[in-house]
């Protein structure tokens, strides 16, 4: 039962590190990037070709796994995403269906479209117990570096001169503008942390929640219920948001496998029923 | 009359190029020999894009799920074929039917929040009913709904393995939902609904009932694409997971936006260039025609979609970009 709930705490922090950058971006542009997921799964297969084709070792792929997405992130939302902001959200929903349609298709081309199975070092294979609780090692191992990478965010989101611009931004942009914060370039800098993000959220993930071509449109309905039930103005509401499905999820396929995911779609739409503003948002302002 | 009055009867009235079109539709009936069961795909896509058009193009909805309501019909018209009866007209007017209370559970559920709570209720309805289809056990799971066979129609015709006939019903259907569609935009109800679209706090300022009006659209809209699933079910004699997938939402979605949304002829129009795109595409790359599909999509919204298809815009200045 204690083992249950620890694995989907780390279940739940995993989805909390892939889905923070899409709650910025949704807060602060007003923008629904569905193509969150790709970035996620650009992290993954650099950790799984480095350690494949190159024989890195697994801990010294992570950082590949944040820089190179968080690269790419900022190059895209360079050319192709900032003259999308000001266009109606049908606009934003194609245009990011289209890249995923195209990263699914380009990654199968250039990868294939097979699972790929990660090797974890061996110090981080195995289980031990605590007082009756089964602890898997690796999941241990997802829960801290989330909970520090949390701790981080958080401590730059309330401490630093930068957090207080995003938050200032996040609220409202043309205020902030007027004030003299440049806006865009806090956003370049928030998109490309936040695809960073997914990117290592898609390394570590890699062996829980599997890898292949189409992990952006399979985990895409998880990484938008994390932010609409969890609300896009605080990072505690995507965080207990994460929690809340990553527990729901491995307890619904425990207790009830038949059903499947449908106990988590089903929790969702009853939320956003009750509250559409997401389960600790405030009402939007725009 | 008035001026307003004159200005949107004006709209409702039959142009010469709009029969044009509906003669073609029914000729191309005569002309279609062996491409039957592409032509009955493309009418079928077509039923479903219209539907989709009466909810994104003239009520301003963002439906990312309404695939639902298509698969729904197609297994509720699979599951009476096989279990009831085999008659398809009847099993066509239990699948609309059907599709219509679902229809009208859901949009309870659309009416309220943002457009990202309404994308996701959408895509969650969606996600839910591909759950239970994927795992019921009368539905058959991941393998489909195999051994449907359906009665000739009206008692006559068999479904024949060149489509003829199975063309025939679906250009019928499609002919009948776009009467309807075209009579429901043109009429004081469709108005009201363009003006929930252009502004929903306007509208209800001037005392329209804005959750009754996009209720009784999204029933609508949910129950001619549950008549596309029946139809595609009725005709292939098979119901499958496809029919609730996401990529088919997306698809439909794409198909509204290239033929053109809030037009009721884009619907048709687009489902036939999408159809024709798709099968030129996979048959030249079968495994990655996505990518060109995705490409094409960003590219489209990119540029614009009115200086896309009407390349002489391209050295005007002004409009909406």
């Amino acid at each position: 039962m204690l083992t249950l709930l620890f694995d989907g705490v780390a279940y739940g922090m995993l989805l909390f590190v892939l889905a923070v950058g899409l709650a910025v971006t949704l807060g602060l542009m007003n923008f629904v990037n569905l193509a969150h997921g790709a970035f996620a799964m650009a992290g993954g297969y650099v950790t799984v070709l480095l350690m494949d084709r190159a024989g890195v070792p697994f801990l010294a792929t992570l950082p590949l796994a944040f820089l190179i997405p968080a690269m790419l992130g900022a190059v895209a939302e360079r050319t192709l995403y900032r003259p999308m902001y000001t266009r109606p959200h049908l606009d934003h929903v194609l245009f990011s269906i289209g890249l995923v349609f195209m990263t699914v298709a380009a990654v199968d081309y250039f990868v294939g479209s097979q699972q790929q199975i990660i090797k974890l070092p061996e110090y981080l294979q195995g289980r031990f117990e605590i007082a009756g609780v089964g602890i898997g090692r690796y999941r241990l191992f997802i829960v801290v570096v989330c909970l520090v990478l949390t701790g981080l965010l958080q401590w730059v989101l309330a401490r630093t001169r930068f957090g207080s611009r995003l938050r200032a931004a996040v609220d409202d942009p043309r205020v902030a503008a007027g004030l003299g914060i440049n806006v865009n370039q806090v956003f370049s800098v928030t998109f490309a942390v936040g695809s960073g993000l997914a990117g290592l959220g898609g390394a570590l993930g890699a062996e829980i929640l599997g890898l292949d071509p189409t992990f952006p449109l399979k985990f895409m309905i998880y990484f938008l219920i994390v932010v609409s039930v969890g609300g896009t103005t605080t990072i505690t509401g995507p965080l207990l948001a994460a929690l809340l499905l990553g527990i729901a999820d491995v307890a619904g396929k425990y207790y009830v496998p038949k059903l499947g995911a449908f106990v988590v779609y089903a929790l969702m739409v009853a939320i956003l029923f009750f509250r559409p503003q997401g389960l600790f948002g405030r009402a939007a302002t725009k | 009359m008035t001026g307003a009055q004159a200005s949107l009867a004006a709209d409702a009235r039959w142009r010469a190029w709009e029969l044009a079109l509906l003669a073609a539709l029914a000729g191309s009936w005569f002309i279609v020999g062996e491409h039957a069961l592409l032509a009955n795909e493309i009418a079928v896509l077509a039923l479903f894009a219209l539907s989709l058009d009466l909810i994104l193009g003239y009520a301003g909805i963002i439906s990312l799920g309404h695939a639902a309501f298509f698969g729904f019909g197609a297994y509720t018209a699979a599951l009476f074929a096989k279990h009831v009866m085999p008659d398809p007209l009847v099993g066509m007017l239990v699948a609309i039917a059907a599709a219509a209370v679902l229809g009208a559970a859901s949009s309870v559920l659309v009416m309220r929040g943002s457009d990202l709570a309404r994308l996701m209720i959408t895509l969650g309805v969606a996600a839910i009913l591909f759950e239970l289809a994927n795992k019921l056990d009368f539905t058959g799971g991941a393998d489909g709904l195999q051994g449907v066979t359906i009665a000739p129609l009206l008692g006559r015709f068999e479904f024949d393995l060149y489509g003829r006939t199975a063309y025939a019903y679906s250009l019928a259907l499609l002919v009948l939902g776009l009467l309807i569609a075209r009579r429901i935009v043109h009429s004081p109800f469709g108005w009201s609904l363009q003006a929930i679209r252009d502004n929903r706090l306007r509208a209800s300022a001037i005392g329209l009932d804005v959750d009754l009006r996009l209720g009784a659209i999204y029933t609508i809209a949910a129950a001619m694409a549950g008549a596309a699933g029946a139809l595609l079910a009725q005709t292939t004699g098979f119901a499958s997971l496809d029919g609730l997938d996401f990529h088919r939402s997306a698809d439909v979605m794409l198909v509204v936006v290239i033929g053109g949304a809030g037009w009721l002829w884009g619907g048709v129009l687009g489902a036939i260039a999408f159809k024709l795109m798709h099968d030129l595409l996979s048959a030249w790359t079968p495994q990655y025609w996505t990518f060109w599909l995705g490409l094409f999509l960003v590219v489209l919204v990119m540029v614009g979609r009115d200086r896309f298809f009407k390349p002489w815009l391209w050295f005007r200045r002004g409009g909406r970009s």
